[in-house]
């Protein structure tokens, strides 16, 4: 019984970890119907970048965690008008096809810069984080990871319910030319969501980075678990976002746990293929309003 | 009425894709607090002129290839959606083209896109004014509204971003007879309360002749008529081809060849 609120507490955790760099992706989706292979490139490119200016650069961490941020949502901004920008109105895979050229270039970067090996950050989470109840143990980032999650969840709630730019990129993603006839500044809603999405992938990745050491290969393919989350909750829903990330977060660490840690990496996968087949909406996908 | 020109179309040609050329040549004038219509059938270029005056050509790869657009005397064609909206021109499409999955209210803010950071709880209160049946449905997600609702909805939207030159496109399609009725009320009474100057596009020449002061004819991409709309009430041809009703009051066979020529002159 240990066991398994140990698993299922992990599984929570790491969970709300997808859910976030979910967000991301589903963020750019919705607004701008674009599907962004160099997702999980983005999420190396924050922690990384948290890694030069913690440990190498020797940054406070508070100051090196908002710089990252702040990196982060000006790449996505520049990304946005430089790459994406000139492709407004092309065909899909036009589109994808320049996602996954940005993701090899990042890759090839990060490689020639950090090298492959696996990176550390130094330790600096309060060990008064960890908590323990009885048997079970969470670890100080996991705490984090779940207090993080959550709270950007949250945060993200808030902004596109109530703010007015949260509003417009929501306008913008219901009904383009709507939004265009009332003066919505589209193109400002495409940057902003890129740099939006690329903020939270940095915020995952870093926390990411925690937990399993720093490497270029090793996060670009947790970054290719976003598909799987996305598809299983719908690929326009961030409700679906969150509920797809908390499922796969689970399903991995209990088949970890249970039956194969080798399996683990291929579970979501697996997931993926059988959603495509039984509900390829996903669980909130778009139910299109009609009316007869 | 003050007699300031607000929009001033200069014989302008529109084409999209570089090959279809759907304005040969439009020229036509708005005053200031003038509701001016412009009738036509189908195809006749009429959402066109509406998409040549708001920038949203650009977006379906159309543009204004000759003439110019003055608003305010300053030109502004071809320039982009995002300045022209600022400016104080919102056009309105053609077939109620609501937020689907955002609820009443959350429309209507979209509304304030134009004036950024600017409070709009008492342009809420306006439209609600105008619109009553919204506010009891401002919760409600706008894909679950009715069409009369929506109709509502987008023009209301439209006013929360305090247009000087308001283009309605169609505000009659597809409702039913009592509400046309009721919505063009209310537009003559934005004409009046608000000093908004309005252009119409509509099909319901009876409806769109009776609020306007000013109206226009377009046939194939050319303003074949223009004249009061009084006049354009009185007008034989305007009567038979727009209006239904011919001046003796009966049908016309297409066999009369005085109506089949007399409307070919037009095209």
């Amino acid at each position: 019984m240990d066991f398994f609120l140990q698993l299922l507490v992990n599984g929570i955790s790491l969970g709300f970890l997808y859910a976030l760099s979910a967000l991301g992706f589903v963020m750019i989706f919705k607004s701008s119907s674009v599907l962004n292979f160099a997702h999980g490139e983005l999420m190396a490119i924050g922690a990384f970048l948290f890694l030069a200016l913690s440990a190498w650069a020797d940054l406070p961490i508070v100051l090196a965690f908002a710089l990252t941020l702040i990196g982060s949502f000006t790449l996505g901004f520049i990304l946005e008008k430089f790459f994406l920008r000139p492709l407004i109105g092309e065909a899909l895979i036009q589109v994808i096809m320049l996602t996954l050229g940005l993701a090899l270039m990042f890759r090839g970067l990060l490689l020639f810069i950090f090298g492959g090996d696996i990176h550390d950050y130094p330790k600096f989470l309060p060990e008064a984080l960890s908590m323990q109840w009885g048997a079970i143990q969470i670890p100080a980032v996991y705490v984090a990871a779940f207090i993080i999650g959550i709270l950007f969840l949250i945060l993200f709630g808030l902004f596109f319910k109530y703010s007015s730019q949260g509003i417009y990129m929501r306008s913008v993603a219901d009904n383009q030319p709507a939004a265009l006839s009332l003066g919505v500044h589209v193109r400002r809603v495409f940057a902003l969501s890129w740099a939006i999405a690329a903020l939270v992938c940095a915020m995952s990745g870093i926390v990411l980075g925690i937990i399993n050491g720093i490497n270029v290969h090793e996060l670009s393919s947790i970054g290719l678990k976003v598909f799987p989350v996305v598809i299983l909750g719908g690929l326009d829903s961030i409700g679906g976002a969150i509920l797809g990330g908390v499922i796969i977060g689970l399903l991995e660490t209990f088949t970890g746990g249970y039956i194969s840690t080798s399996l683990r990496e291929i579970i979501p996968y697996i997931v993926l293929i059988f959603i495509l087949m039984v509900k390829p909406y996903g669980l909130f996908g778009l139910v299109e309003i009609e009316r007869v | 009425m003050q007699d300031n020109i607000r929009l001033l179309i200069n014989n302008i040609s529109v084409v999209y894709s570089d090959v279809i050329q759907v304005l040969k040549g439009v020229s036509l004038t708005i005053r200031e607090g003038q509701v001016v219509s412009l009738l036509g059938s189908n195809g006749a270029g009429k959402s066109t002129t509406l998409k040549a005056i708001s920038g949203l050509l650009k977006p379906e790869n159309g543009k204004v290839t000759e003439g110019s657009i003055e608003y305010d005397g300053k030109p502004v064609q071809n320039s982009s959606p995002e300045e022209i909206t600022r400016k104080g021109i919102i056009q309105v499409l053609e077939g109620r083209q609501e937020f689907k999955y955002l609820t009443v209210e959350e429309n209507l803010r979209v509304g304030t896109a134009t004036r950024w950071g600017k409070p709009y709880q008492k342009d809420l209160e306006l439209v609600y004014g105008y619109f009553p049946a919204l506010l009891a449905r401002k919760k409600a997600m706008a894909g679950y509204c009715s069409g009369g609702e929506l109709q509502m909805l987008v023009i209301g939207r439209a006013l929360m971003a305090h247009p000087k030159l308001l283009l309605l496109d169609e505000p009659s399609l597809g409702l039913a007879p009592i509400l046309v009725k009721e919505i063009f009320q209310i537009i003559r009474r934005i004409n009046q309360e608000q000093g908004t100057t309005l252009m119409v596009v509509e099909q319901n020449a009876n409806m769109a002749l009776q609020i306007a002061h000013y109206g226009y004819v377009m046939e194939n991409g050319k303003i074949v008529m223009e004249s009061g709309a009084e006049d354009l009430r009185e007008n034989p041809d305007v009567k038979e081809f727009y209006l239904g009703t011919a001046a003796s009051g009966a049908l016309k066979s297409y066999k009369n060849v005085k109506a089949y020529k007399r409307r070919k002159r037009w095209l």
